[in-house]
């Protein structure tokens, strides 16, 4: 039975640039004598180191343990010595520094022992992903979000469908297509790992009609009676297909609700890779220390796929690859619609670098120029948006107005940027307003915290000030009634005299009892 | 007549008497304005504006005593929502009262400090922790940036430093603006 397929709106036919990569078969990349692991690889908290400054390690090592609920721990990709847990550079469009575990490589790639589940289908889903969540599993497909906590459907939600999203739409981007390819059987055990921890009842694994190879493949790798709950399915090649929300629309019709979750549709949709790696976890207990990583572009003399240790430099990674360091290349992390430019190629491969671009530098940044209001953003758009209003509101900072317009539903795919006219860097202005809007509302929640401090304070000071007064209003009036009945004050006093005699004579007769101690009490 | 008479008179009666109970019972506690004009301002507590705290201040701009833009740590975008809020142009910050600069906190040099408690007094949100003749140090989560503990220090040992910027805190910034009109051709009119 062939499925229904059904339209997101929009989108863009790009080139798709993925023949050049797709040459040569996935290889290791090289051990580096360096590696630098960064604390954060994922949406969340960062993780909390665990290992010292001179400490060995081992390869799949716990370096650093999941500090709070979104987070997951970090891993040792080879064996050697800890040299420092300080600040560096990460891959990151702020190209700022973040606490990384810095690891010189013994050369000896000694692993720890593993403990693989032997039967997974015994364990609770929540043991399960307990397992996964301990192997450091994140989204893979881009955003690195812990892939346990999309495990978890939570209480009183069924999952209808479990997609695997294999629909690698960017252009350039093949290190999915040359997973499926390759290893489809580790993908489909992944899925059945998931499908468990789920309890889905239907799975469906979609990839693009232009990677016939890889669907014949995953069609040889699936046993008869897997298919009677997992169905392959060809999408159209249309950028952005591979979104998430996008996919979903393609395969079901359904729209995921603004801002909301596919889990409020009863859907659940994991990246191939994720699979492959949960299957790792589970069958051979190795946590994720390395990826498929597509290197690529221009400026790459043998463009193609390897298999790179996280903490890998991405110039480490390209000079494998023949790109030479002296052109001064415009270096990627991610494909070229939704990637980044990294300035310093020293920067580590992590969780979720896909694709390492590289292409010359264009001198020429083309000029925006004013919009004209042609409309073709709102054409395009997948997320059915309008980039004109978003763009008029985010450039006079009316970030109300903008939220308005839904920018949180904005996928940053970039079809509105690459078919302007003008040349406007609408993606940029969206990215501008969305990390404003963060820091204002991080800048709220502070200084709620500091209003609350403040009052507090001067509650506390009101406090002591009426106790003050309290005591110095008793100790008026104890003054008063003394001095008012002048004989009751001189009999209390020699009361008290005579109390203390009597002490003292007690005490002293308790020091010699034979001389009538009795007598005195 | 005399029925319309007594029926209105009764009218008036009970609904003199519902209103006068409504007053009573639903009164509004505090002024609502302040309260919003307060939820604007940043809570430093630093005085810049030269009332005592975020809170007489915006009861000063609710009673119409104060200007919106006396607030440096807010700067230009709590001036935006003030005049928002309010109904009134926003204007440029006044600059007698201080300028807006980037976000500090402040750090004690704990090799300097004698342990006077100071600045703890003068600590507006009880970020700073110590006791007599014991060393004291901020709390840097809970520090405003309001730099008043600085003035009572009588060994000059806290020190403003800049908020660090991290990959999580960092804002893309506001791309080039589009030339406004596209160069025109010499000769070209309008």
């Amino acid at each position: 039975m062939k499925r229904r397929l059904w339209h997101f709106h929009g989108g863009l036919r790009l080139p798709g640039h993925k023949t050049e990569s797709m040459q040569e078969p996935i290889q290791a990349a090289n051990l580096p004598r360096r590696l630098t692991i960064p604390l954060q690889q994922h949406i969340g908290e960062p993780a909390e180191p665990v290992v010292e400054i001179g400490q060995r390690v081992l390869k799949g090592q716990l370096l650093a343990r999941a500090s709070e609920y979104i987070s997951v721990p970090v891993h040792a990709s080879t064996s050697g010595t800890v040299v420092a847990i300080e600040d560096r550079p990460i891959p990151h469009p702020s190209g700022l520094q973040a606490p990384c575990v810095v690891i010189d490589s013994d050369g000896r790639d000694e692993e720890i022992e593993h403990t693989p589940v032997n039967n997974y289908t015994e364990l609770e889903p929540s043991a399960l992903r307990n397992v996964i969540r301990e192997a450091g599993i994140v989204g893979l497909g881009g955003a690195g979000f812990p892939a346990f906590i999309k495990l978890n459907p939570g209480p009183g939600n069924a999952v209808d469908t479990l997609i695997l999203n294999g629909a690698e739409c960017e252009p350039y981007i093949t290190c999915d297509a040359m997973l499926m390819q390759t290893q489809p059987r580790r993908i489909i055990e992944g899925l059945l790992i998931m499908r468990h921890a789920l309890q889905a009842r239907h799975c469906i694994i979609a990839l693009e009609n232009n990677q016939p190879d890889a669907w014949q493949s995953l069609n040889n790798a699936l046993e008869d009676d897997e298919k009677t709950f997992i169905e392959l399915v060809k999408v159209p090649t249309i950028y952005p297909t591979g979104g998430e929300k996008q996919l979903i629309k393609v395969l079901t019709g359904k729209e995921v609700p603004s801002h909301g979750l596919p889990l409020d549709i009863q859907m659940v949709c994991h990246n191939v890779g994720t699979a492959a790696a949960i299957a790792d976890t589970i069958h051979e207990g190795k946590p994720l220390i390395s990826r498929y990583v597509t290197v690529t572009g221009d400026t790459v003399g043998q463009p193609c796929n390897l298999e790179v240790r996280i903490g890998t430099p991405f110039e480490a990674v390209l000079e494998q690859c023949g790109w030479r360091d002296d052109r001064n290349d415009e270096i990627l992390m991610g494909g070229p619609l939704m990637g980044f430019t990294v300035d310093n190629p020293a920067v580590p491969v992590i969780k979720t670098t896909n694709c390492i671009l590289s292409w010359p530098t264009t001198s020429e940044q083309q000029t925006p120029m004013p919009c004209i209001r042609c409309g073709e953003c709102a054409r395009v758009c997948p997320a059915q948006l309008l980039p004109q209003q978003l763009y008029w509101y985010a450039r006079a900072k009316n970030f109300d107005r903008v939220q308005d317009f839904n920018l949180f539903d904005c996928i940053e795919c970039g079809c509105c940027a690459y078919v302007c006219p003008s040349h406007i860097p609408l993606v940029q202005y969206y990215r501008f307003a969305k990390t404003e809007i963060w820091a204002q509302e991080r800048d709220k929640k502070k200084a709620d915290q500091a209003r609350e401090r403040h009052e507090f304070r001067q509650q506390r000071i009101e406090r002591k000030k009426q106790e003050d007064e309290e005591r110095k209003r008793r100790k008026k009036e104890m003054l008063k009634k003394s001095q008012g009945d002048e004989t009751d004050g001189e009999e209390s006093k020699k009361a008290a005299i005579d109390a203390a005699m009597a002490r003292a004579r007690a005490r002293r007769g308790e020091k010699t009892p034979q001389s009538g101690g009795k007598k005195e009490t | 007549m005399l029925e319309a008479i007594i029926v209105l008179a009764i009218l008036a009666v009970v609904f003199g008497l519902l209103l006068g109970f409504a007053a009573v019972r639903l009164k509004v506690e505090g002024d609502p304005v302040v309260d919003q004009i307060d939820n604007i301002l940043p809570q430093t507590q630093c005085g810049q504006c030269t009332y005592p705290g975020c809170r007489p201040y915006a009861e000063a701009i609710a009673k119409g005593e104060a200007d919106i833009n006396q607030c440096p740590p807010g700067g230009e975008v709590v001036i935006q929502q003030l005049a928002d809020l309010l109904g009134v142009d926003p204007k440029p910050l006044n600059e007698e009262h201080g300028e807006h600069g980037e976000k500090t906190v402040v750090v004690i040099d704990e090799n300097e400090c004698i342990g006077c408690t100071l600045c703890i007094q003068a600590c507006p949100v009880d970020a700073i922790l110590g006791a007599p003749k014991q060393m004291h140090t901020v709390i840097e989560s809970e520090c405003t940036g309001c730099d008043l503990c600085i003035e009572p220090c009588p060994v000059d040992c806290i020190h403003i430093v800049p908020v660090p910027e991290t990959p999580q805190t960092w804002k893309w910034p506001a791309p080039p603006q589009p030339l406004e009109k596209p160069p025109r051709e010499a000769g070209g009119s309008t």
